[in-house]
């Protein structure tokens, strides 16, 4: 048995331990928000927090995650109201947006870190992300937009 | 196989005349697929709560607008773009759109086309008419019920936001008004709008489905759930053509999950509870492959072979003059031989899909562009009649042309893999999977000779190709080919070189290799782009001449080229210094009735080229979504340099050697230039945007290396050692 929370939520799980945590999410858990794309910690579409760390969910175990607390993209906020949902959708940024979980929480990690990055400090905090759709220079203006919403205390 | 309709032999261009002569007047007779018929039969048939006048709007009494979609949304934005040409027409309330994929149906076929299908860039402008019509006869519909409810004639009524109104203070809403517009005969022909009445049509509206894709809520064919489904993956052959001769399941069979090992035509699947299961399951798996006729290809060695080749002429394929004659008198002359890799699509969700077998139905969920054909294919293996069988499309994790395939392969498996194990099943392929599953852009070499006279005019050109075809061998050969010894879409942006230039020669070899292609995101004019482009290069430095001014002198006669030329140019300061170990290139293309032109800014660092920034101009004549545009143009720039600064697959011994991102790599965020997209405002007829950002990218990477370091790219991806 292994006990985490997922999305505030406990979960106690019959799992072998040394299956990836993107597995047991997506499959056991059914949360399909989170994307397989690699499996090799290359593409980042697997991230999801760990105790608010980004982690690539496709190389964790899911023994990782064990009485830890993990957030997939359906807890960053299912009604679009996190900064950076919101931001997202006023630059429209996904196109197949197959990606697009990842992306968002990396950014999320990013800005709680980081209120105020700067285009270098994007860089390093999503280049483990692929787009293949090209939407980077979208996701850049976002991340700028988010951050001046929360700057401005306007992040509901 | 394919339901033929009247359209089916027509190519695009004939299309585009047709499109034309039937847009000239206001009054449009309802001619597309799925204009007419089931009208009023199922509009009478279902309950009154929802008014569907034609196959591609339903309109609830709830006020919701849905449009049915019959193209795929795998990133371009389809489900916006076609939503609003019926909205705009429909006068609906935005806010109450939304949209639906088709289902499978003659309805829903490409009017140019013929088959349901997402491709060739061609949804919005083959789109165009049949949805505003549909939207059009909607309205006339709503406004007749509510003109029968007043008593009033329907001159007296107008549309607004969702809703008939009549004078100062009488409005029904679309919703309260399907009753009564559910028993009215659809109209014959219909009114219309004025474009400069357009109120949703040219705006940069946001998508309809960001939301979705912003809180893991989209489904993509990969999250398919059914209850009791199983997941499967498939050990596949190492090379292509190579067969299974034998394989030992004796661990694989008892390891935790694992309900069935089975050979199939594609390999050996191994269908377990989970993917996991399944996968580790297949790691233990021993199988034994007659390796077949492929084990000793290589990449290197049939590269070796096309450059033998391309010394004997070809199938000609365009004959201007006597290029051979002006060669050989031109002052000044120059042969450049260009090379382009085998390259994956590597859309982000790799292929998938889902099927649910029953003794007689077939139900399949897949991110499909090619809904007939994966349809038919599923079906015969099924032994079903197509009818039977329920093709559900989903969002597709990218597509980029491999989710169009002739032969639905990973459709077909996935049907084989459902009667084995005798329960609803996912076939799930691994990264390396899809990586080594083939159906490449196919390599090409590409040798250019051209000359100039004494005062620098070009003189001649001489251009010949090897390379696989795509069509060959499809269903497609006979459209596409028409007869032709050549396949069009080898040679496509180079048949048409737009440049005034009295002799032009170009000649096509096929090569025959057991390696699969297939279209990728703007197919041929993805290397004959990056060849033609860069040749100009060459030839306007034989002749001494600026590339821009050297482009602009040869192409007085094609005023978009010109236009999509000098607005790049302008916006990117061309001409104006830039930092130390900076260059600027510059390159010009049309394809998919569309023209397109970059200036990139690059430096070389240490043997690395950086692109910093990438001004792109492009025509579409007249548009739906300038937003989306943006993003298409964007994006298509990325992905062309991705290609031409990344990406390779080779072959030894038969074998892939590149297997996931880390040797196939695609550009990431901190290799990303600035990008600037310049739309042309005209009122031409609408061409694609999906594809055409791509080509200009790799010449125009490479034209700007040329500028910073001297030296002449002519193989791609780019290498500095490999520079000329």
């Amino acid at each position: 048995m292994i006990n985490f929370s997922v999305n505030g939520k406990r979960v106690d799980l019959d799992v072998d331990p040394s299956t990836p945590l993107l597995w047991v999410i997506r499959e056991q858990l059914g949360l399909t928000g989170t994307k397989y794309g690699c499996g090799m910690a290359q593409c980042g579409a697997c991230t999801v927090h760990i105790n608010g760390e980004a982690v690539r969910s496709c190389v964790a175990p899911v023994s990782r995650a064990s009485g830890k607390s993990v957030t997939t993209i359906e807890g960053l906020s299912s009604d679009l109201s996190n900064p950076l949902q919101r931001a997202w959708r006023e630059e429209d940024v996904p196109q197949c947006g197959y990606c697009q979980s990842g992306q968002l929480m990396s950014a999320a990690v990013l800005l709680r870190k980081n209120p105020k990055p700067t285009d270098d400090d994007i860089d390093d905090a999503m280049t483990g992300n692929i787009c293949r759709c090209g939407t980077y220079p979208r996701i850049r203006r976002a991340i700028h937009r988010a951050a001046e919403m929360v700057a401005k205390g306007d992040a509901r | 196989m394919i339901r033929r309709n009247v359209n089916l032999g027509l190519e695009r261009r004939d299309f585009l005349r047709i499109s034309v002569a039937a847009s000239g007047g206001l009054l449009i007779g309802l001619h597309f697929p799925g204009l007419q018929a089931i009208a009023s039969a199922e509009s009478v048939s279902k309950q009154p709560a929802n008014f569907m006048p034609n196959a591609f709007v339903r309109i609830g009494s709830d006020d919701r607008v849905t449009v049915i979609v019959n193209h795929s949304e795998m990133g371009q934005g389809v489900y916006t773009s076609l939503p609003m040409l019926l909205a705009e027409e429909l006068d609906a309330d935005w806010e109450k759109v939304g949209f639906e994929p088709a289902p499978v149906d003659p309805k829903y076929n490409h009017p140019a086309f013929g088959i349901q299908m997402t491709g060739g860039s061609s949804s919005v402008w083959s789109g165009l008419e049949q949805f505003r019509q549909a939207g059009a006869a909607a309205r006339a519909m709503l406004v007749t019920a509510a003109a029968q409810q007043w008593k009033v004639d329907t001159t007296a009524c107008r549309t607004e936001s969702g809703a008939v109104l009549n004078g100062s203070n009488r409005k029904l809403t679309y919703g309260q008004l399907v009753g009564i517009a559910a028993t009215l005969t659809p109209p014959e022909h219909v009114q219309l709008k004025d474009p400069k009445t357009f109120k949703l049509i040219g705006k940069p509206i946001k998508r309809l489905d960001t939301p979705e894709k912003l809180n893991g809520g989209a489904v993509f064919g990969i999250d398919v759930k059914l209850p009791g489904l199983l997941t499967a993956v498939i050990a596949r052959p190492p090379i292509f053509g190579a067969k299974m001769k034998s394989f030992d399941d004796s661990r694989a069979r008892s390891m935790p999950g694992v309900k069935k090992i089975v050979a199939v035509p594609a390999g050996v699947a191994v269908i377990a509870e989970s993917f996991w299961q399944a996968k580790m399951a297949r790691n233990a798996l021993k199988v034994e492959w007659d390796e077949g006729s492929m084990q000793n290809f290589s990449t290197a060695e049939m590269m070796h072979q096309f450059r033998e080749q391309v010394k004997s002429p070809g199938t000609s394929v365009r004959k201007d003059g006597d290029a051979a004659s002006a060669l050989s008198g031109a002052a000044k002359k120059i042969e450049a031989v260009y090379e382009v890799p085998y390259l994956s699509h590597l859309m982000m969700e790799p292929l998938n899909c889902t099927v649910d077998l029953r003794a007689d139905s077939c139900e399949v969920w897949t991110g499909s562009q090619f809904q007939t054909i994966d349809r038919a294919n599923a079906a015969k293996v099924a032994g079903l009649p197509p009818e039977k069988v329920q093709l559900h499309t989903t969002f597709l994790g990218g597509g980029f042309g491999r989710r169009a395939n002739p032969q639905s392969d990973f459709v077909v498996e996935a049907v084989h893999v459902a009667k084995a194990a005798g329960a609803p099943v996912k076939v799930i392929w691994t990264r390396e999977d899809d990586m080594a599953g083939g159906w490449y852009r196919p390599a090409f070499l590409h040798a250019i000779e051209g000359g100039v006279d004494a005062s620098g005019n070009a003189l001649g050109w001489r251009s010949r190709l090897v390379g696989q075809s795509i069509m060959a061998g499809t269903l497609f050969a006979a459209m596409m080919m028409k007869g032709k010894e050549y396949d069009p879409a080898s040679v496509e942006g180079v048949d048409d070189l737009p440049y005034e230039i009295p002799n032009i020669t170009v000649e096509s070899h096929q090569a025959e290799i057991n390696v699969p292609v297939q279209w990728l995101r703007s197919v041929g004019h993805s290397h004959t782009a990056f060849a033609v482009e860069c040749f100009v290069d060459e030839l306007a430095g034989l002749a001494q001449k600026d590339p821009y001014q050297f482009r602009r002198a040869l192409l007085q006669r094609h005023p978009r080229h010109l236009a999509v030329l000098d607005l790049a140019a302008e916006k990117a300061g061309w001409g104006k210094p830039l930092p130390n170990g900076l260059g600027r290139g510059i390159a010009v293309h049309f394809a998919f009735e569309s023209y397109s032109a970059h200036v990139v800014e690059v430096s070389v660092e240490n043997g690395q080229v950086r692109v910093h920034r990438m001004v792109c101009a492009i025509d579409c004549g007249q548009y739906v979504n300038p937003g989306i545009i943006a993003a298409q143009t964007e994006g298509g720039a990325i992905f062309g340099a991705s290609a031409a600064l990344l990406q390779e697959l080779t072959f030894d011994k038969g074998r892939l050697q590149q297997t996931n991102f880390h040797t196939f790599p695609v550009m990431r965020m901190n290799e990303c230039p600035k990008i600037e997209t310049y739309i042309v405002d005209n009122q031409e007829k609408s061409g694609g945007i999906g594809e055409p950002g791509v080509p200009c990218a790799a010449p125009a990477i490479a034209n700007a290396v040329f500028a910073v370091t001297g030296k002449r790219i002519r193989k791609l991806p780019i290498r500095l050692s490999e520079a000329v």
